[in-house]
């Protein structure tokens, strides 16, 4: 499907190391998370007499505060254990401080085991970019109708893919084309006609509101 | 024989057998697509199905369900990549298979094996179904209660070496199912005085972000790869006779995938694990599994393919899901006004049997579709993966945004999207998340129900269901501390 126009727009050495880490898991982060996991679960707590009601009357498990506790607790309770048993991971074991490239060498000292897991959450941000594709997308749809904004979104995040040449640009459309007709046209999903279908005769407006 | 003939008759019509169809073959080739899964689909097309026939929507849905498995093991055994998860341990003697260019005869074992899975769990559902039928009503608040918790400990214990992990996002999950409006005081819970959380956090919505947007964006981030895959020309029908020479490996290995299904949170890899480590024990050649053994590909197709149908036991039963795929289809069962639970055995028995009726033919609709197309299908391995993601992502919007149209909805699938992507990752466990959503939901109304009655709390275990479920939850309880500190032990005073 693919030919030699076909390219990957970040360099295929940065995808390659972010691929690597992909398949074999990262053992990087997960000191990270755990802390942020717990700074949510902590506040969440926190916060449990502001946003749920507990009254005097009733019985503990009938109060409607009672299973919010129950998960809010559980967070921290199982947090805190991971938490735990992160920095235990990382006390006996050191942090891996460069797994792509010379696999086995690791370190424990403070700073680098910082610096290992902030370079992995700066990888998390990666993720961030699709999110704003996607937000531009669902802003887009209700203005210019869903079949043009997923004919443009499909064949603009092809292109940034890495997939440059005009069969797959033209797959791209053909595949946005086909979801609208499946889901809109056939199955009839709830999505509104977009904002400039009134500029259309009123014949076919009302053919794109129902179908596109 | 009444119910049989007023089961067909819910499903003898032309669009609920094309739906099934559709389902089915659309199964297949979703389960063929590495990185897409059953999961996703039936997140992507579950509002989708709103506006047809209950009946089709659902059977649709059923289709992807049960097929998926069978399209799994396609890339499995050619390209040594699992089209879903539970195909994993199809790449261990199935790729070997293919490099001593035996693909088409591993592929036909592949698909004699699932069929034969399959079909077996069908049949032990029905075999069941009587007994199911009698003690489903014994079923109340408190038993329901234990079931569902029972249900969370199995999930969270099944996920070994990371069970504080799957603990704490099981617990995530009882919290965000809690968020919002509260049906029995109408008090609101952690919506932070924003009128968007009122209404709470939808399951589709968390669904398609940790399943769907999450692995759009996996795709779209990591390094491009199209792989050919090839098979000998040549009939696919010898595997039947091949499986009937094991067949005692199949009839075992479907046996634990029936065992394993019927126990929320345990599924297919334990089944096949099992399956596996017994058809090597008792072969006559087990140096030779692992490296192309035609016995370890059947016991694991035959395991992994036998879960789906004993899944819907506790599913149909009690309407407690054993892990996200039966989630899942406990959504799809809400949407369409079907309750699982003891009720549906005592007042709708024909639906029941109308889903073994389905379950059955979509078996025999996927072999069939099978053993004629698996060249064609084998283009879809083919997709380019960051086209595939950017593919998924599109069809995500529709799955969010016809739920409500809501803008809202879509920034909240696209965070879980960022959220599943982290953990994906880290490889923690995303499933007890949504487990402890649907059983958290199932847990309280049954607590509140159940303790109004209830004076001591020795009481709330007096019946004797509710008192077997109470003493498994502890021998499970028991045996993991147990296990962990001999394991702990052994660590600490290594043998020799």
């Amino acid at each position: 499907m693919t030919d030699h126009r076909d390219i990957d727009p970040d360099g295929a050495d940065s995808r390659a190391a972010i691929k690597a880490e992909m398949d074999s898991g990262s053992s990087h982060g997960q000191l990270l998370f755990a802390l942020m996991f717990i700074v949510l679960a902590v506040f969440l707590l926190s916060q449990l007499g502001e946003q749920t009601k507990f009254s005097s009357k009733g019985k503990l498990f009938a109060q409607p505060a009672f299973w919010p506790a129950v998960g809010v607790i559980g967070m921290v309770f199982f947090g805190a254990l991971h938490l735990v048993a992160r920095l235990l991971d990382i006390r006996k074991k050191g942090v891996a401080t460069a797994p792509t490239t010379s696999p086995g060498t690791t370190d424990k000292t403070a700073g680098n085991i910082f610096s290992v897991e902030f370079r992995e959450g700066a990888r998390w941000l990666l993720a961030f970019e699709y999110l704003g594709w996607f937000m531009v997308y669902v802003y887009v749809t209700p203005k210019i109708g869903y079949l043009l904004s997923t004919i443009i979104f499909l064949v603009l995040l092809t292109w940034r893919s890495g997939y440059r040449s005009k069969r797959m640009l033209l797959i791209a459309a053909a595949v946005g084309f086909a979801i609208v007709l499946v889901f809109k046209s056939f199955l009839g999903v709830k999505i509104p006609g977009g904002a400039v279908y009134e500029a259309l005769p009123d014949a076919i407006r009302s053919f794109m509101i129902v179908n596109f | 024989m009444e119910l049989f003939v007023d089961a067909l008759t819910i499903l003898a019509r032309w669009d609920v057998l094309a739906a099934l169809l559709v389902g089915s073959v659309g199964g297949v080739i979703i389960g063929a697509i590495p990185g897409v899964g059953a999961a996703v689909a039936i997140a992507i097309l579950l509002p989708a199905t709103f506006s047809l026939d209950p009946i089709v929507g659902m059977t649709a849905l059923l289709g992807i369900y049960g097929s998926s498995m069978y399209g799994g093991a396609i890339p499995a055994i050619l390209i040594n990549t699992p089209g879903t998860a539970v195909n994993a341990l199809t790449t261990y003697d199935g790729h070997p298979m293919t490099e001593r260019g035996e693909g088409r005869r591993a592929l036909s074992l592949a698909y004699s094996a699932s069929f034969f899975g399959g079909v077996f769990s069908v049949v032990c559902l029905i075999l069941l179904s009587p007994v199911l039928a009698k003690i489903a009503p014994m079923f109340g608040s408190r038993e329901i209660f234990l079931a569902a918790l029972l249900g969370i400990i199995l999930v969270v214990l099944a996920h070994r070496g990371q069970v504080l992990a799957a603990g704490m996002m099981a617990c995530f999950g009882i919290f965000l199912n809690t968020i919002g409006l509260e049906s029995i005081q109408y008090s609101k819970r952690y919506t932070f005085d924003q009128a968007w959380l009122s209404s709470g956090v939808d399951l589709i919505v968390v669904v398609l972000g940790l399943f769907a947007i999450s692995q759009a964006m996996v795709l779209l981030i990591q390094q491009n790869t199209a792989t050919k895959a090839r098979v000998e020309s040549g009939g696919m029908f010898q595997g039947f006779k091949e499986l009937m020479r094991n067949k005692r490996v199949a009839f075992t290995s479907s046996t634990y995938g029936v065992l394993m299904g019927m126990i929320p949170g345990v599924g297919e890899f334990t089944s096949q694990f099992l399956a596996y480590t017994t058809a090597q024990k008792t072969s006559k050649t087990p140096d030779q599994f692992g490296k192309g053994a035609p016995e370890g590909l059947i016991a694991a197709e035959s395991a992994n393919n036998a879960v789906p149908g004993a899944a819907m036991i506790p599913l149909l039963a009690l309407g407690i899901p054993g892990e996200a795929l039966t989630a899942m289809m406990l959504s799809v069962f809400y949407v369409h006004n079907v309750i699982p639970g003891p009720g549906l055995f005592q007042n709708d028995m024909d639906f029941v049997v109308a889903i073994y009726i389905a379950l059955l033919l979509l078996n025999i609709m996927v072999i069939v579709f099978l053993m004629f197309s698996t060249r064609q299908l084998l283009r879809v391995i083919e997709i380019p993966t960051r086209f595939l993601g950017a593919c998924i992502l599109t069809l995500s919007f529709v799955g969010v945004y016809s739920l409500r149209n809501s803008a809202v909805d879509c920034a909240i699938a696209a965070a879980f999207g960022v959220f599943g992507y982290v953990m994906k990752r880290l490889n923690l466990p995303i499933v007890p998340i949504i487990l402890g959503m649907v059983l958290g939901g199932i847990m309280e109304p049954k607590l509140r129900t159940s303790m109004m009655r209830v004076k001591t709390p020795m009481d709330f275990i007096e019946r004797p269901i509710a008192m077997i479920l109470f003493l498994i939850i502890v021998a499970v309880i028991a045996s993991y501390i147990w296990a962990a500190w001999r394991a702990r032990g052994r660590a600490s005073h290594p043998a020799g």
